[in-house]
């Protein structure tokens, strides 16, 4: 069988494999919207950890980040770290397991329903909505494109873009619906196990047929174009870049609706502490191989032309056809899974939070366990065609997506901790934050880099500054519930 | 009481994240068996934030964030009764 073949027969088998897991977890399922949503809170500590690793990093993970390490060197090996494994852990436990509790005492779904039922504001949890589905729906286009090109590339064009992309969103609607977040869980978890595994296979594979690290180092340390690549820092990785980057990325990925919801999915305290104390080391094993394959293949000379990614590269020169099929296709079915954990999201703060409180009010839980599914399909074909008609500005918006959410961190960690923070605060620090971001993408008078320091660091700032300063001197109001965020929380 | 308890713990996290990279190895390319030696540094601080997380987890899980102060309430799953209010 020729790499093609293999590699379209992996792609298949796995989606068939997704299918006849969500289909087991349909069969699981109560017809409401919150099993459909967070799987009832049951998430295990397995489950919960790679269905979190599974849909933020893997795509990039495979793709993009060790091309970065390719062209400028390894150290995104610590901006992850520092990004995932610390900043992130830390949000784990100070906004995840705040949530968590909240939500189990509450019942809340989505971020907006937690903030607008303290500040008893239905505007405010339709803002946190639309201001999230701005960033997501952009971002779930870019995986669409990405997998509709990669499909293109793998099959030499036998498989039309449109058709790839079509094919895959499709596949994705009929997943998504019948198995909702349980089942997501299920495959991210299979997948997250199959791309650490591979991950270590490819690297010692890799490292066996050139020697071993020292041997590939030297290649590095010996080559003039990538001997700067070993001395910590360079012109691309600034102090004040790696900071601006780990902080705005670790923050903004704790407000992603896909990985915000998880906070509330857990199953037990236990859950969310193995998660949290097992975090750090997980970054380390997955982003270690991944990136220094990346790095040494500049020092072994793997010619990647412009606009393609080396992981596959480096594999298809040192490994078989067959296990460098496997990863790319494992890879691409990483990329599905990150959407489909999008969509249900996405679907979730549709309905949740712009559908229910603005449209139909006295919604029973199976009729919008009903609209909830209907969301995902209008949300994926929505993104669909945004893929093929690729309106002006929603890249950017997609690319901006991180620091897009980070923008809303600091408002949110303010209301879980700070007493008198006042609805007037909230709502002025997340609109100026988000005008400002958005103002510094698009408007050519607001510069994206203020010494150094990016706009999305910047951003952060003026959201805290804005929202103590309104708080302050405005007056709660009277709907407000201020305590609930505070007495009688514990949990077990 | 949970004020002096937090504060170590604060610090933990800040010291953890402060040297997640190695700033005081800027520009060093040392290579120790066969990776940098800020590569080296890296992989034994997230072992050892692993572990420090862990601690804290056994040791001072719920402080800052639980309120419980009179005793053992269960506050699991009081939401469904305020459900259909709410919104």
């Amino acid at each position: 069988m020729n790499a093609v073949a293999i590699q379209l027969s992996i792609i298949v088998g796995y989606l068939l494999l997704a299918l006849a897991v969500g289909l087991v977890a349909y069969r699981l399922t109560d017809r409401t919207a919150e099993d459909f949503y967070l799987a009832s809170r049951t998430l295990g500590t397995v489950v919960l950890l790679f269905t979190t690793f599974a849909t933020l990093l893997s795509a990039f993970t495979f793709f993009a980040g060790p091309t970065v390490a390719y062209a400028q060197g390894p150290e995104w090996i610590l901006v992850m770290g520092l990004m995932d494994g610390i900043i992130f852990a830390v949000l784990w436990y100070v906004i995840g397991y705040k949530q968590w509790l909240l939500g189990r005492r509450h019942g809340y779904v989505t971020l907006g329903e937690m903030l607008g039922d303290r500040f008893g504001s239905r505007w405010l949890r339709g803002l946190v909505a639309a201001v999230s589905l701005m960033w997501l729906f952009p971002y779930v286009m870019l995986q669409q494109v990405g997998a509709g090109t990669a499909l293109e590339a793998l099959t030499n064009g036998a498989v039309s873009y449109a058709a790839g992309a079509g094919l895959i969103t499709a596949f994705m609607i009929l997943y998504v619906v019948a198995a909702g977040m349980r089942g997501i869980a299920w495959t991210d978890t299979l997948q997250g196990v199959f791309m650490l595994v591979t991950t270590w296979v490819a690297l010692l594979w890799v490292l066996s047929a050139v020697g071993g690290p020292g041997a590939a180092t030297e290649a590095l340390a010996s080559n003039p174009d990538t001997a700067g690549f070993l001395s910590l820092g360079s012109d691309y990785y600034t102090v004040k870049w790696i900071l601006s980057t780990a902080i705005t990325i670790g923050f903004g990925v704790a407000m992603f609706p896909q990985v915000n919801q998880r906070f509330f999915a857990a199953g037990s305290k236990t859950v969310l502490k193995r998660t949290f104390a097992l975090w750090p080391i997980l970054c380390v094993l997955l982003f270690v191989p991944s990136f220094m394959l990346g790095a040494w293949a500049a020092g072994l000379e793997v010619a990647v032309p412009e606009g393609a990614n080396v992981l596959p590269l480096v594999l298809a020169e040192y490994t078989p056809t067959w296990f460098a099929a496997l990863v790319i296709a494992g890879a691409m079915a990483a990329m599905m899974s990150s959407s489909d954990s999008m969509l249900l999201s996405g679907s979730s703060y549709f309905t949740r939070d712009l559908y229910r409180p603005f449209v139909e009010r006295d919604l029973s839980d199976r009729r919008e366990d009903l609209i909830a599914r209907g969301g995902v399909v209008l949300f994926a074909t929505a993104a669909f065609l945004g893929s093929l008609l690729r309106p002006a500005g929603l890249f950017e918006l997609g690319e901006a997506a991180f620091s897009g959410f980070a923008q809303l961190a600091l408002p949110v960690l303010l209301a879980l901790y700070w007493r008198s923070i006042t609805r007037a605060g909230i709502t002025a620090g997340i609109l100026a934050s988000q005008g400002f971001y958005l103002s510094s993408l698009f408007l050519a008078v607001v510069p994206g880099s203020y010494a150094g320091w990016t706009a999305g660091i910047v951003g952060m700032g003026l959201s805290l500054v804005v929202t103590v300063a309104v708080s302050l001197v405005t007056s709660p109001a009277a709907e407000e519930r201020r305590a609930i965020y505070f007495d009688r929380l514990g949990a077990d | 009481m949970h004020r002096t308890a937090l504060l170590p713990w604060l610090a933990a996290a800040v010291v953890l994240a402060g040297l997640t990279v190695p700033w005081f190895l800027w520009g060093s390319s040392t290579v120790v068996a066969g990776l940098p030696v800020w590569l080296w540094w890296h992989v034994g601080w997230m072992c050892l934030a692993s572990a420090a997380f862990w601690l804290f987890a056994q040791r001072a899980w719920g402080l800052g964030i639980e309120t419980a102060g009179d005793g053992s309430s269960d506050v699991s799953r009081d939401g469904a009764d305020v459900r259909g209010e709410r919104r």
